[in-house]
């Protein structure tokens, strides 16, 4: 079989893939094989190679299949918090209780599929497609640290205090991004989680 | 030690730049000037890897504590080369006639402590050391080399500003690049190290959203206004506007000085 691989200026490839826990699974096969980049950036349907060739990349990756089962993450649970401002109104969209909202949250193993909008805020797929829900239409100016929200079918929690737009079921106290731990991110793609209610 | 007496707009330390984090969210920042920043610590002897002082528009002032040498180039510098200070000489940056911005290297580097690997400030997530301010004491690590005396080289001059193409062909069909380089483009005034803001004609889209995807430097996103956005150093790692062409790496310290209200002419790459 073989890939999509698509040039990204002089030195730099996006390779497609079908969802973006596949995406987090070429990332770590990537690595694992030794594919020399500047960066390996797996996001929602894309991997992007920085500091590659787009050729050389194109050959070396006929050695992954898709499809195949990423490796097992590392698993955190998340003690939260189920108090947040769109609590209720996730519940509403969902049409079942506040209590049943926290049920469900708490039944899935969520899986990080990648980081993106601030160091550490990791998108956490794993929650079914019919619990979509949109993000705000006006954007919050400022979320709390430790906030857990959704949009679309994917949590994060806010690493950092900073403007959003997902709509905030709960808050945790755990520290998400710290510069001197390693990984710096806790929720490093691939990492498996469960939310606690506590 | 260096002491800051002024700093002007903006003085940042920055060296090449923080690598192998993206994938956590982590900006690459790094001198927007590369080129530029790779002659100062050249002319002082130091390794590449050195972090030098990044000042915008000029008005840094610093006072040495020890005997150094140091140089200034960039914007404020058409003709760098090495100065030995003695221990309590001041070295003023002047405000600039053109470009944007001058790099202060000072023999043996800045030696902040590192962040992941790096002395770069992030602007975009806050990584890294808070930005320099008047009245910073900034540790020099110890000078390694001394400068070689008939080492002269002169900075690259400006010129087009070539562009590949992008991963994103079908968002804005054919002849884009031939399109981004017919248009008039102005440098915007919200211009920053995230982003290269243009202002001109706006390019022609397909409307909506791509997912979330890794991006590059120097890739040419282009919003639903049509109005580009070329990324800088502290560009978030993912993005989801469609990219019309990304600038050819060699070119992008060009972009560094651009200023707001100049005219930026794009060629597509031969």
């Amino acid at each position: 079989m073989s890939v999509s691989v698509r040039p990204y200026g002089p030195k730099a490839a996006l390779v497609d893939v079908d969802s973006a826990v596949e995406a987090a699974a070429l990332a770590d096969w990537a690595r694992v094989h030794g594919v020399v980049a500047d960066e390996i950036v797996p996001a929602a349907a894309t991997v992007l190679f920085d500091g590659v060739d787009a050729t050389a990349l194109e050959a070396v990756l006929t050695g992954w299949r898709a499809g195949s089962a990423p490796a097992a993450g590392a698993f955190v649970e998340i003690p939260v918090a189920f108090d947040g401002p769109d609590l209720a109104d996730v519940a509403a969209r969902w049409g079942v209780s506040a209590d049943e909202v926290v049920a469900r949250l708490a039944s899935y193993e969520l899986t990080s599929a990648f980081c993106g909008f601030a160091p550490g805020f990791a998108y956490l797929a794993g929650l079914p497609q019919e619990l979509a829900v949109p993000r705000l239409e006006t954007p919050r100016a400022r979320v709390e640290p430790g906030s857990v929200a959704l949009a679309g079918s994917w949590c994060g929690i806010y690493p950092s205090a900073s403007p959003g737009g997902w709509r905030v079921v709960g808050r945790t106290d755990v520290v998400l991004w710290d510069v001197d731990a390693e990984p710096p991110a806790l929720l490093a793609p691939g990492t498996r989680v469960r939310l606690r209610p506590c | 030690m260096l002491t800051v007496l002024a700093t002007g707009p903006q003085v940042l330390v920055q060296d090449r730049g923080r690598f192998g984090y993206a994938h956590l969210g982590v900006p690459r920042a790094g001198a927007l000037d590369g080129p530029a920043a790779a002659l100062a610590n050249r002319l002082v002897g130091n390794d590449r890897d050195a972090a030098v002082l990044e000042s915008l528009l000029g008005g840094l002032v610093v006072r040495t504590e020890v005997d150094r040498w140091v140089a200034v180039t960039g914007a404020a510098a058409p003709f760098p080369r090495a100065t030995r200070l003695r221990a309590g000489d001041t070295l003023a940056i002047q405000a600039l006639p053109t470009g944007m911005r001058s790099y202060l290297a000072v023999a043996g580097g800045i030696d902040v402590p590192p962040v992941l690997g790096s002395r770069s400030t992030d602007t975009l997530a806050g990584v890294g050391p808070k930005p320099v301010e008047t009245g910073d004491v900034l540790p020099i690590g110890a000078a390694v080399g001394a400068p070689a005396a008939l080492d002269t080289p002169r900075p690259p001059a400006r010129g087009p500003i070539r562009v590949l193409p992008g991963p994103h062909a079908d968002w804005f069909g054919p002849g884009v690049l031939a399109r981004l380089a017919e248009t008039a483009w102005i440098v915007a005034a919200a211009s920053d190290r995230v982003g290269l803001r243009l202002e001109g004609e706006a390019i022609p889209r397909t409307p909506g959203e791509l997912v979330s995807e890794g991006t590059v430097l120097g890739a040419i996103q282009v919003p639903p206004d049509g109005r580009p956005v070329i990324l800088l150093a502290d560009h978030g790692p993912t993005g989801g506007y469609p990219v019309a062409g990304v600038v050819h790496p060699d070119d992008v310290w060009q972009l560094a000085q651009a200023r707001p209200g100049e005219s930026l002419t794009l060629r597509p790459a031969p």
